[in-house]
């Protein structure tokens, strides 16, 4: 005999999902893709990706201060705030966006094309909705750590206003989800490293122009309607509400507008993989 | 059989530069893009963006209106940019990615030779990068003084003096390992942000200061403001930066070219 | 329950798998049976990897019937990889991982406890020859190293099947016996072998069973002895008179033996006693400049089916 309690146990596993819904595409395994990122962080150089929240604090360093003597007090909803306080929240948002979309394309892309580590997972009875969840899971899982170390170090400068402000780690999360479910499926259609450049180049603007320095106020109406339509001018605002305390009933659609993208990226990517990987 | 050239030259290090622009060639529409796309998106935001809110505040920034304190300081951090990416990456892919290098080294060109070859590529590619660049400024205004146009050599000597530096540390790194990342956090990106770019050096506090006093993007940028709008420099201190950055490019070049030498010969 | 056949693992019938215009495999019809060792053979282009590819339940058929230990992959895909280990042409180990990780990871993938795959990653490490470099980071494992290590972690979860594409492509001779070694040992305790192979002595040494694939078709199927047999002769008696000179001394060759088949370098003569014929040729005064008696092998088969000379 051949087959062994083990052996039939990895079989058991997989055909406790027959018949339950998406039972093609997801084995309800997606902590084993977190504990792989976890050894493979274990073996990797923890200061480099630990020393992420770095960059949002240098910037917010940088214009913070030097730029606020400049560019003088500004308002939000009616209340005079410091610059600091201003742009803190918006590099707050646009890092937990950096960090999701590096994660979800360059990592991805290299995985998929020079380890070909996805081939292997699903030749397993692993499904691509557990992959990409796994490795989003891991991509929030920074996020969240570096919203963290954000907050700490600037918050006892005053910048963060409200007790609100608290629920700005979990904004950054849900944020960093949202743009991690989407750039994985569109990770999925680049062919060439070149290609992810272009990505770099679609960030920039909206980097630049979704109020993170600065607010769209001055900008033509038609031109606002369009930003505030974008996701990164959701998530600043979603951010800013909460760290200025500035809750109100848009709050809520800054986060519906969040879940929607979550389900429909997780929905195109897993679609992606699979014909991809198992077509 | 005898009509192939076997000639080795100290000219082979053109061979070198084929090698780089070859590679170039076929992401020419991306690079032209880059080029042109990256520059206009930052002055539409951070120039006017900003400098509405700077010009409306104050009475200008070290006497001249935001975007023309500005421009020179973004033209110097672009030249840097490109530099890093024309020198970093293809020593990257050349001794750890994709090993060309060691491919190349059976043919007659020299370790030497090679890094000269990444060097002379970067020179073109960053000259050009930064020329559109300074094009787009001066499209925007911000380039409208007499002797402004001199600021793109300004800003290619910055840019080159660290990317030869650049040349030097790539060519030394055995493993990616996230070595890029740091670079880029620990000492781009700080000397993106505090080398004075977007307001006077002056404005920050002595013990932060020194970090634009060493950072060729600092001196670059002084030179810059002074040919483009005639900032206020003395007479030695002219001297002074140009000095140093010559200094980058002699030292990194030199280090460089050892390094490849060694590094081919095992 | 689905219910496991016990005899036929895989049966394929009409099986085709179609890339927009193009036909990787057409139609074709086997089975697989239970322990025994089966070859798919054939130039590169063949086709085989497709097919290796759609009986690992990793890619969809384009027509056709495939039942794969009685479950169907349109339906039951990742239930029936449980029960598959496979060895991809290239090796896909993760690169960020050590040796041991790997073998883990990979169990975890599964589903399967740490309980049981503690103990099974040590018996892996050694049936791979690897417990030495157990903590070393993959990129450190010469070729031979990574291909045992792919193997092993197709092991991980006790598989009733092993796929390998190409298992020795690019191994050293001293790397393909460790390996023919290894899967001789997996045959040994019943597990199902399935391998693609454009090495002839592979197929001799590993398979019982082989279909010869060209052009997306099976050309011919049977055991090693089988095919040779009925496609080539017993001895095979191979001649060279220089580049310039085959095709010329080849008319004076006809009727020597079974068969002649002129190849750019050299000429092959299909016989029953080569020692024989050589001594014929010599004795009517030919001189060959280098000659060579050998016993008849699949790569004769195959050169006849497939009717190249060049193989790349």
């Amino acid at each position: 005999m051949i087959l062994n309690a083990a052996v039939d146990s990895a079989i058991a596993i997989a055909e406790r999902r027959i018949g339950k819904p998406g039972e093609q595409v997801f084995a309800g395994r997606p902590y084993v893709m977190i504990q792989r990122a976890f050894l493979a962080f274990k073996g990797s150089s923890w200061f480099v990706v630990l020393s992420g929240f770095v960059e949002p604090v240098l910037y917010l360093a940088s214009f913070g201060y030097g730029l606020s003597s400049l560019v003088g007090p500004m308002t939000s909803s009616g209340d005079s705030i410091s610059y600091a306080a201003f742009i803190a929240p918006g590099l707050l948002a646009t890092s937990a966006m950096n960090g999701a979309i590096y994660d979800s394309t360059f990592n991805v892309f290299f995985k998929m094309h020079h380890g070909k580590v996805y081939n292997a997972m699903l030749a397993t009875s692993l499904g691509p909705l557990d992959v990409a969840m796994g490795e989003i899971g891991w991509a929030l899982l920074r996020g969240l750590t570096y919203a963290i170390g954000f907050m700490i170090v600037v918050a006892p400068f005053g910048l963060i206003p409200s007790i609100w402000g608290l629920l700005a780690i979990p904004a950054a999360v849900l944020i960093a989800f949202g743009f991690a479910s989407v750039g994985m499926g569109v990770t999925s259609y680049l062919k060439d490293f070149q290609q992810l450049e272009w990505i770099n180049f679609i960030m920039l603007p909206l980097f630049l122009f979704s109020g993170t320095l600065y607010s769209t106020d001055a900008f033509p109406r038609a031109l606002q309607i369009i930003i505030e339509a974008l996701p990164l001018a959701q998530a600043i605002a979603l951010v800013r509400d909460l760290t200025l305390g500035q809750v109100h009933l848009g709050t809520l659609w800054h986060i519906l507008y969040f879940a929607v993208m979550i389900v429909g990226g997780l929905f195109f990517t897993t679609h992606r993989l699979r014909s991809l990987f198992q077509k | 059989m005898s009509s192939i050239n076997r000639q080795v030259s100290r000219w082979t290090v053109l061979r070198a530069v084929e090698h780089r622009l070859l590679i170039q060639k076929k992401w020419f529409a991306s690079i032209l893009m880059f080029g042109i796309g990256n520059p206009t998106i930052y002055l539409l935001s951070i120039g006017l963006g900003i400098g509405s809110l700077v010009d409306s505040n104050t009475t200008g920034v070290d006497g001249v209106k935001y975007l023309t304190f500005l421009a020179p300081a973004l033209l110097a951090s672009a030249a840097i940019q490109s530099a890093m990416t024309e020198t970093m990456f293809p020593v990257m892919a050349g001794f750890i990615w994709a090993k060309t290098f060691f491919g190349i080294r059976s043919t007659p060109i020299s370790g030497k030779q090679m890094a000269n070859g990444v060097w002379i590529s970067a020179i073109l590619q960053v000259t050009f990068t930064t020329g559109i660049y300074w094009i787009i400024l001066w499209l925007f205004g911000a380039m409208d003084h007499k002797g402004s146009w001199l600021s793109l050599f300004t800003a290619c000597l910055g840019g080159l003096a660290v990317g030869a530096v650049l040349l030097w540390i790539a060519s030394v790194i055995d493993h990616d390992d996230g070595f890029l990342a740091i670079i880029n956090r620990f000492v781009l990106m700080p000397m993106f942000l505090f080398s004075g770019t977007f307001y006077p050096l002056a404005v920050l506090p002595l013990y932060v200061r020194w970090l634009g006093w060493i950072s060729p993007l600092w001196h670059s940028t002084e030179l810059g403001r002074w040919v483009s709008y005639g900032h206020s420099v003395s007479g030695r201190l002219i001297v002074i930066h140009f000095l140093y950055l010559f200094l980058w490019i002699a030292l990194g070049l030199k280090l460089a070219q050892a390094r490849f030498e060694k590094r081919l010969a095992k | 329950m689905p219910t496991r056949s016990t005899e036929v693992v895989i049966a394929a019938h009409n099986l085709k798998k179609v890339y927009g215009d193009f036909v990787a495999v057409d139609s074709i019809d086997f089975k697989v049976r239970k322990g025994e060792s089966f070859g798919l053979l054939g130039p590169n282009g063949a086709g085989k990897s497709t097919t290796m590819r759609m009986m690992s339940a990793t890619m969809e058929r384009s027509e056709g019937e495939l039942m794969i230990l009685g479950l169907d992959p349109k339906q039951d895909s990742p239930q029936i990889r449980a029960h598959l280990g496979v060895v991809p042409q290239q090796d896909n180990l993760d690169g960020e991982l050590t040796v041991a990780e790997n073998l883990y990871i990979y169990g975890r993938y599964f589903g399967l406890s740490r309980a049981y795959l503690k103990p099974k990653v040590e018996e892996l490490l050694d049936f791979a020859q690897l417990q030495e470099k157990r903590n070393e980071k993959v990129e450190a494992l010469s070729g031979g190293m990574k291909r045992r290590l792919t193997i092993a972690r197709g092991l991980i979860n006790q598989p009733e099947i092993l796929m390998l594409d190409e298992p020795t492509t690019g191994l050293d001779p001293q790397a393909r016996h460790i390996l023919w070694d290894r899967l001789f040992r997996l045959k040994e305790e019943g597990v199902t072998l399935i391998l693609t192979t454009h090495y002839m002595d592979e197929a001799e040494q590993l398979c019982d069973r082989i279909i010869v694939m060209d052009n997306g078709r099976i050309m011919a199927e049977g055991s090693p002895a089988a095919l040779i047999a009925e496609y080539s002769s017993k001895e095979v008696l191979e001649l060279r008179f220089g580049s310039n000179k085959n095709a010329e001394s080849a008319k004076k060759l006809a009727g020597y033996g079974d068969r002649l088949e002129i190849l750019p370098d050299r000429i092959l003569i299909y016989c029953t006693d080569a020692e024989l014929v050589l001594e014929k040729i010599n004795h009517d005064g030919m001189k060959p400049l280098t000659s060579l008696v050998r016993r008849s092998s699949l790569e004769d088969v195959f050169l006849r089916l497939t009717g190249r000379t060049l193989v790349d």
